[in-house]
């Protein structure tokens, strides 16, 4: 149940910070979100939506940092043992 | 789609599982808090690819599946109150209670709404003024905000019809006490990452020196479990109990600050009973006496049965890691998806309910 799923904002709805609504993507699949919790969120970021609320805007630089990182280790697995 | 496939490219999961080999040079017991890791685990097989030392077992964070008997029967019996209608997430329809489910319920007669989001049943509210709407709210620290929100929209819009069954739990207080548990077994635990959304990991810091186990942040996807795992097995080897942040595109340590404002406004923390596990201090959250008038036990008076457990059903012990689903006698034979003994069969969460479902070969 505390599925969050990552979509991009495509569009704001309205200007108050309170009740302010996104229709955000899901690789194609537009839906309504909250964006209450995430008043900084702006159209083209990624939001966490859980239950119709954006949680979180992904974080683009860790999210760089940590596949980085993956591939560092990538490189460790072919290099000698 | 972007922020999901990376995280689900089986090179890297074998790289880190690589990685977990190389590191690991004893066996250690890791477990990971959510239902929907412990899922994710089972489907894309990964506890296959860990080497033979590292087991991975199976906490509580299935919220369907520790909402006790007593709030389930209390839900049914305000779905069969006539002008009421029980609008609830589609998880907890098939959940049985002490006599039936709300799905049954509703085969029956009781008006039972399944939502998507807790503004769904605000809306609901709105359009039908002649009936009470209340929302069956089920879910950890993930969920709360969205409902809250939904409280508090409610009384902007003035709707005197609409009210919350909080059966919200906490994941810290439930940790403690299973690390607390003197039969305790578990030696490093991988952290619910949407938990941690809201709530950050400041909490798990104390829980983490008190008890001497690693805690890692971990997200959802393949290779966030696998690194999450990597980092947990690195800590344990070095003999640190300190808490890292595997999911830091989503996670920062101090949570979601708005969300966590608005709840701490209207919500409290309250003893609460665990189904299968007891009653657990302070890991529960009611609204505050401020927002009591939407709270559903205090609007409709219900009364406050206690209800025992079936005898067969070992789910308490499967959701505090101390048994796997299939070392229970009924799995797979008197508990079935079809036929639940109890909630982690049929909870997408639940822990009974993966293992049925990738791996039949424990039937």
């Amino acid at each position: 149940m505390c599925l969050a799923i990552p979509g991009e904002i495509i569009e704001i709805l309205g200007d108050d910070p309170l009740t302010r609504m996104a229709r955000v993507s899901f690789g194609g699949v537009v839906r309504e979100a909250s964006l209450a919790y995430v008043p900084e969120a702006k159209p083209g970021d990624y939001v966490l939506v859980h239950a119709g609320f954006a949680l979180q805007t992904v974080d683009e630089a860790e999210a760089r940092r940590t596949l980085e990182l993956l591939e560092q280790l990538g490189g460790e697995e072919q290099g000698p043992q | 789609m972007r922020h999901l496939d990376e995280y689900r490219d089986a090179e890297r999961v074998r790289a880190l599982a690589a990685a977990v080999s190389r590191a690991a040079t004893r066996p250690w017991r890791i477990m990971e808090i959510c239902g929907g890791q412990t899922h994710a685990i089972l489907r894309f097989g990964l506890d296959q690819l860990l080497p033979p030392g590292i087991e991975l077992v199976h906490g509580p964070g299935c919220p369907v599946c520790v909402t006790p008997l007593e709030l389930i029967d209390r839900a049914i019996e305000l779905a069969q109150t006539p002008g009421v209608v029980l609008a609830s997430f589609g998880d907890m329809l098939r959940v049985p209670g002490s006599r039936t489910d709300l799905l049954a319920a509703r085969a029956r007669g009781a008006k039972v709404a399944m939502v998507y989001s807790p503004l769904d049943a605000v809306r609901m509210a709105q359009e039908k003024h002649d009936q009470q709407i209340v929302f069956f709210a089920v879910g950890f620290e993930t969920t709360v905000p969205g409902v809250a929100l939904a409280v508090r929209e409610a009384r902007r819009r003035g709707l005197r019809n609409f009210s919350i069954l909080s059966a919200h739990v906490l994941v810290p207080p439930a940790l403690r006490a299973i690390l607390g548990s003197p039969s305790s077994r578990i030696q490093g635990v991988l952290a619910a990452g949407h938990v941690c959304t809201v709530e950050g990991y400041e909490d798990y810091e104390p829980l983490a020196r008190e008890f001497g186990v690693p805690v890692v942040v971990t997200g959802f996807e393949p290779v966030d479990l696998m690194q999450g795992i990597l980092m947990c097995v690195r800590l344990l080897e070095q003999g640190r109990s300190a808490v890292e942040n595997q999911y830091s595109r989503a996670v920062r340590r101090e949570g979601n600050p708005a969300a966590k404002a608005l709840v701490r406004e209207m919500f409290e923390p309250v003893d609460r009973k665990w189904r299968g596990i007891g009653v657990i201090p302070l890991s529960g959250l009611a609204l505050r006496e401020e927002w009591k008038e939407f709270d559903a036990e205090r609007r409709f008076a219900l009364a406050a049965a206690m209800v025992e457990e079936p005898t067969a059903c070992i789910s308490g012990l499967v959701l505090q890691g101390a048994k796997k689903p299939f070392e229970c006698p009924e799995f797979g034979r008197g508990c079935t998806p079809e036929r639940p003994l109890g909630a982690p069969m049929v909870s997408s969460e639940g822990a009974c309910a993966a293992y049925y479902r990738y791996s039949r070969s424990h039937v």
